[in-house]
């Protein structure tokens, strides 16, 4: 498989490319953040999402979906994050359905997430950087299990339908076995979301699970083996989440390039300048670099390699150094108008911040690379 | 079976039975590597076994046409040889400026002659060639070369110095960018070919801060070069150098991936530091240093897998090759800046047995020239800017 998009992804790319610029292009981020909207998204613009069938992206046609792989669901995150906008695609459509895939939960949440009527969150974090440990407890209660502890982090963990919960029923906290996987209805009795607005005007709650009891068909896959599905959320969370970042720093990057060929300072554009050509060839490098890791893992993914996991982590971290540079450059760039809610660059200073966190920042994948290579 | 999976399983057999075990382990110095030539004296008889069993099955140049020594390979199927080689860590048959430049360039400007003569030696490894490009005065402002060819009916009379040409002492035959208009800077150079054994040439190695002379000062004085030796027209070599350019881009930016076999970064951090209970090097700056290097090394190798796939189906931007060499050697650079850290006092060693003869030292020191040679990393960043951004002048 060549390392590029092929002919059918890249129509799609076109496709994707103008829904989103079209319907969810940055402004419509602003609004929602200016009417202090307490979702965080769009519902019709989810709807409509489904109505264009990229909900299913992930989801097989026997069971409604496109079939498709994570280089188009990596297709459909990107232009979500050139566009910065709100969107439950990266829990939902990428993230929970490649956990409930496979599983008994499939049949049930499927339809109304191809449908556009539902919306997943993933409580996967306990403390303020993500890890692969899980405390969280379910204890067997009844038919079911009794879950008790906290999570946080949790994207539209406030407003969801499904909220997935990583806990553990043996073992201890760094142990990676013992985990079950639940699916935790949002009306759950005992569970309580408290939903805080994030510097890029985002949400995400903070969960409860006080005794919050579910019955023992609320598993996904089977019990004290949730790792597997676990590492099938990660595996597609992080890989989609590389696949953002790449949009909002290549959104910068693209705002940033065109700012200096219209900008004049000392009588003469901008862009002629040495010291300012030098580090936007520089910038445009490590993006470049960091697509090609992107793709490289989605395909990876794609064709279940065991050499996956490390190409994910690469993804992520490089995403996350790559942005980061991005976004920083652009606001460095523009000067003092960069500093000016008005102008949207600073919009993709904060949401690079905030997926460069999401599922486990450069550093702590740099960390699993390292362990996994022995050192 | 899909074709490629029977290609994939016949490759596969072919270099089980014909790579000598001896040619599976990493290159651990200079003489490890084959260039051929006329001087070439294997460095053991597995060496030359294995040149001479993949060059007649045109492997040394897989993608190359059968007519001139290649192996007539799809870009899919030169794709499955490199990652069989790689599973069993095959060292490359022949190195050779002639695979990597020259050849690129005369596939797309050399006369039919041209390519029939000296592909095929190239494809073999008879003839090692060097490249005539820099001049004192002509470095990072390369089309201001002064070297002059005098036109002489049936042949040019060339007469100039060239300086850092690779191995011009070891080289049979030189590629060489010779002025044959002064009126015209980029349009008034020609694109020539001649034998180092001309009578003319001469040539002066330069001793380097690695203690090594691979660079050469190369004189020419009355070197007199048949006019068939020219590729191309007349006063248009700049198009075939900037081609070839291109090529030799892309060939130093394949330092960036590393060394083949194992990870000598981390193998060298492990064995000075060591590991803690935990299993992690007892130097926790460093380690993080070299995790997060490792990123960035992993996703170029990425990178480096895309930019070969797209360059074979004709996508690459013409003017991509200069990230990539840019990337590549920084990314070099940094490498040898951590194996230095990784071996302490021991990779300070210049001469002894356990340093290998001060292979670290030495090559930390040679990686500097990474981003000096084949255009300054300045020089790349400049080419992005107004060719790929599209910056104004």
């Amino acid at each position: 498989m060549p390392l590029y998009l092929d002919d059918d992804q890249t129509v799609l790319q076109d496709t994707i490319r103008d829904f989103v610029a079209e319907h969810a292009p940055v402004s419509h981020m602003r609004a929602l953040r200016d009417a202090d909207d307490k979702t965080g998204f769009s519902r019709d613009l989810w709807k409509q999402f489904a109505e264009m069938g990229f909900n299913g992206i992930l989801i097989g046609e026997d069971q409604g979906g496109l079939g498709l792989g994570h280089v188009e669901a990596g297709v459909v995150l990107e232009e979500i994050g050139r566009n910065l906008s709100p969107s439950p695609f990266l829990s939902t459509a990428v993230a929970a359905v490649e956990a409930l895939k496979g599983t008994a939960q499939a049949e049930r949440w499927f339809p109304g997430i191809i449908a556009g009527e539902t919306v997943a969150a993933l409580a996967i974090d306990e403390g303020a950087k993500h890890r692969d440990t899980v405390a969280m407890t379910a204890e067997r209660s009844g038919n079911g299990f009794k879950l008790t502890g906290a999570k946080r982090f949790v994207t539209h963990g406030h407003t969801a339908d499904l909220i997935i919960v990583a806990a553990r029923t043996g073992g201890s906290a760094d142990d990676t076995d013992g985990i079950t996987l639940f699916a935790v209805p949002k009306d759950a009795a005992g569970l309580t979301a408290n939903a805080e607005r994030l510097a890029d005007s985002s949400l995400a709650a903070r969960l409860e699970f006080e005794g919050v009891e579910v019955d023992a068909d609320a598993v996904i896959g089977e019990v004290d083996a949730g790792r597997t599905p676990l590492d099938r959320l990660l595996r597609a969370g992080r890989t989609g989440a590389s696949a953002e970042l790449l949009g909002v720093g290549g959104g910068a990057m693209d705002m940033t390039i065109g700012y200096m060929k219209e900008r004049k300072q000392f009588g003469t554009l901008i862009g002629s300048f040495q010291a300012l050509q030098h580090r936007a060839a520089h910038l445009y490098s490590e993006m470049e670099v960091a697509r090609a890791a992107v793709l490289k893992a989605q395909q990876l993914l794609d064709l279940g390699s065991d050499r996956a996991d490390e190409a994910v982590s690469v993804a992520k971290a490089m995403t996350a150094l790559a942005t980061t540079l991005s976004v920083q450059e652009g606001v460095q760039m523009h000067g003092g108008i960069g500093m000016t809610d008005e102008y949207d660059i600073g919009f993709y200073m904060k949401r690079a911040r905030v997926l460069a966190e999401m599922f486990g920042d450069a550093n702590f994948h740099a960390d699993r690379l390292a362990v996994a290579a022995g050192y | 079976m899909s074709d490629l999976d029977t290609f994939r399983s016949e490759t596969r057999a072919w270099l089980a039975e014909n790579c000598p075990p001896e040619m599976r382990k990493p290159v651990r110095s200079e003489d490890d590597v084959c260039w051929g030539g006329r001087q070439f004296k294997p460095s053991s008889p597995a060496q030359k076994d294995w040149l001479d069993k993949m060059a007649a099955k045109g492997w040394t140049v897989p993608d190359w046409p059968k007519a001139y020594g290649g192996g007539g390979l799809s870009p899919a199927e030169t794709k499955i040889l490199r990652e069989e080689m790689a599973a069993i860590k095959a060292r490359n048959p022949l190195n050779s400026f002639g695979i990597s430049m020259l050849g690129p360039a005369l596939l797309k400007y050399g006369t039919e002659e041209q390519k029939l003569d000296h592909l095929t030696k190239i494809a073999r490894g008879e003839i090692r060639w060097c490249q005539g490009y820099s001049e004192p005065n002509a470095g990072s402002d390369l089309a201001g070369l002064a070297t002059s060819a005098e036109d002489k009916g049936d042949h040019y009379l060339v007469n100039g110095q060239k300086v850092w040409t690779s191995y011009a002492d070891k080289a049979d035959w030189i590629f060489c960018l010779v002025r044959t208009d002064k009126t015209s800077k980029q349009g008034g150079i020609s694109f020539v070919l001649f034998d180092m054994a001309s009578p003319g040439v001469s040539t002066k190695p330069i001793l380097l801060i690695s203690g090594n002379s691979p660079f050469c000062e190369t004189f020419f004085d009355n070197v007199e070069v048949p006019k068939v030796n020219r590729v191309y027209e007349e006063n248009k070599g700049w198009d075939v150098a900037k081609y070839l350019l291109g090529h030799e881009r892309e060939m130093i930016s394949g330092m960036g991936l590393g060394l083949s076999g194992g990870n000598p970064l981390i193998d060298g951090a492990i064995a000075t530091v060591g590991l803690g209970h935990d299993g992690r090097l007892a130097d926790p700056l460093l380690r993080a240093s070299i995790a997060l290097f490792e990123v960035r090394a992993k996703a170029f190798g990425a990178m480096s897998e895309r930019f070969i796939d797209e360059l074979k189906a004709g996508k690459a931007h013409p003017a991509q090759p200069s990230m990539m060499k840019y990337y590549g050697t920084e990314l070099n650079k940094g490498r040898y800046e951590l194996m230095m850290a990784a071996g302490g006092s021991d990779a300070l060693e210049w001469d002894s047995d356990r340093s290998r003869g001060g292979a670290i030292p030495r090559s930390w020191l040679r990686t500097k020239a990474n981003s000096i040679e084949g255009g300054t990393s300045e020089i790349q960043l400049n080419i992005i800017a107004k060719r790929i951004l599209e910056l104004p002048a």
